[in-house]
């Protein structure tokens, strides 16, 4: 009897062995819901929601990255939380509240390190990607002893992290190669108010958008003797900027060939710029003032949202031809995009009406459409294997 | 006669614009979450912009504030808002901003 009990035991236990399946996360992603501190696990084969994982904190402005194994999302919110969050167990591992207010982060090529930006105090922190310890501490000094914010973090080849800082128009390369001994290299004129900054998909040419001066500044990073060089000079000069409602992101931005195409700032104008002179070589009418130009991963067209009041509006541009070819209401504040890995589809938050549309990216049409609460940032695992996200 | 016509014509009015001040209000409300929290915080407590609780604008008179939201402040990212906020829009902001969050 007592034989027979223990093995209907084995038999049970290992029958709830069997429960969980299997699951790999390629197919997966979080969102984030900005006003309630929460983030949704969905995932876009059957283009489903799998879970909410809540207490996060402030997550108006946050971001993601994600762990080289695709299976910790680590989010950057705004009130400084930075929190590791388990994808497939779709719970909190860690959550640490590393600064007052922070704006993003980035992690490096070997997946070791987590670094984060924030605007005060005004710094980088990085932390161990494993166990969320500090690291080293690079507070963003300038002048007389003060901080400044630090934006437009990302990683760099040679475990390596770039950022700016908007208060002392200046550039930070940090090599972390040594965990212990941080190498910082200072490039201190970046030029007026640097609000954010991106990398080229290879990793080599670090660019940092100027709110306060005409042009942009490129790093290359494989001659940093070279220093900053001012590209795009006299962009918009002459004429008179718009009021600008909502700062343009530089993540994302696209790259086509030799081409690269950017948010004009203050202006209803996609940048044309060439990728060997840098020098612009056109302008894409639209719309409104650019946010986010992200390229379909086959770099065939070119998505756009606007800044508010005109968030309620997306343009799909042709690369080829450069025009624009569809232009789709979706609802109020279409605030982000995210495509599918290989594009066929694209995930788009519509924030004031609690609601993420997939859309089919050639026929235009929404697919689906999931409830979500207040959502911004869609991210997905794939990101994991790029540099620069 | 003149008087009662004036006070239905009230009658019909003011209601609807009560209405319509309150709906006015809660719009008022959410740009100020969504949108001057873009830069300024959700919670308003700072961003690329500095935060904007009671606290940290108690040394800022309502003349000064009524003048950077409708001008924005050259130099800085702050748009001005005239073309989207009337004047009273802005006022009702202001009050906004001197009331704690709940």
């Amino acid at each position: 009897m007592k034989k027979l009990f223990a093995i209907a035991l084995i038999l049970g236990s290992l029958n709830a062995c069997s429960i969980p399946t299997l699951r790999a996360t390629g197919d997966m992603g979080l969102i984030i819901e900005r006003a309630i501190g929460r983030v949704q696990v969905v995932e876009h084969s059957q283009n489903t929601s799998l879970a909410k994982i809540e207490g996060l904190g402030d997550l108006s402005h946050a971001s993601i990255v994600y762990s080289r194994d695709q299976r910790y999302g680590y989010v950057f919110g705004r009130d400084g939380g930075l929190t590791q969050v388990d994808i497939l167990e779709q719970k909190i591992v860690k959550r640490v509240i590393q600064s007052g207010n922070s704006i993003g982060g980035a992690i490096s090529q070997d997946g070791s390190l987590i670094a984060v930006s924030n605007y005060k105090p005004g710094g980088v922190k990085i932390f161990a990607t494993r166990t969320l310890e500090l690291v080293a501490d690079i507070p963003a000094v300038y002048g007389d002893n003060k901080l400044s914010k630090t934006v437009g973090l990302v990683d760099a080849p040679g475990q390596k992290f770039v950022f700016s800082l908007y208060d002392a128009g200046e550039t930070w390369v940090v090599d972390m190669q040594d965990t212990h001994k941080p190498v910082i290299t200072k490039f201190t004129n970046t030029g007026s108010l640097p609000y954010d900054g991106l990398i080229t998909p290879d990793g080599r040419y670090y660019i940092a958008g100027l709110f306060g001066e005409d042009g942009m500044a490129l790093l290359d990073l494989w001659h940093l003797e070279k220093g900053i060089q001012r590209i795009m000079p006299g962009y918009g000069r002459g004429r008179e900027p718009l009021p600008v409602y909502k700062m343009p992101h530089l993540e994302g931005w696209a790259m086509a060939g030799n081409r690269v195409f950017m948010p004009a700032v203050g202006q209803h104008e996609v940048v044309v710029a060439d990728a060997t002179s840098w020098k612009q070589v056109g302008s894409i009418p639209v719309y409104g003032q650019p946010i986010f130009v992200m390229t379909r991963p086959d770099n065939r067209q070119m998505w756009v949202n606007f800044a508010h009041p005109r968030n309620d509006t997306i343009q799909v541009i042709d690369v080829e031809t450069m025009q624009v070819i569809k232009t789709l209401k979706p609802g109020k504040a279409v605030l982000h995009m995210e495509f599918t890995p290989r594009g066929e589809h694209v995930w788009m938050s519509v924030r004031d009406e609690d609601r993420v549309d997939i859309l089919d990216t050639e026929s235009f049409e929404v697919i689906k459409s999931l409830t979500v609460d207040k959502p911004s940032g869609i991210f997905f695992t794939n990101r994991a294997q790029k540099i620069g996200l | 006669m003149k008087t009662s016509l004036l006070i239905i014509l009230l009658a019909l009015v003011t209601p609807a614009q009560a209405e319509l001040t309150q709906q006015r209000l809660q719009e008022l409300k959410h740009l100020l979450k969504h949108d001057c929290g873009s830069c300024h915080g959700m919670t308003l407590n700072g961003g690329l912009g500095p935060a904007l609780l009671p606290g940290s604008l108690k040394d800022k008179p309502d003349e000064l504030l009524f003048v950077t939201i409708r001008e924005g402040r050259h130099g800085t990212p702050m748009p001005p808002w005239k073309s989207l906020l009337s004047d009273d829009d802005i006022k009702s902001i202001i009050k906004l901003l001197r009331t704690p969050p709940e």
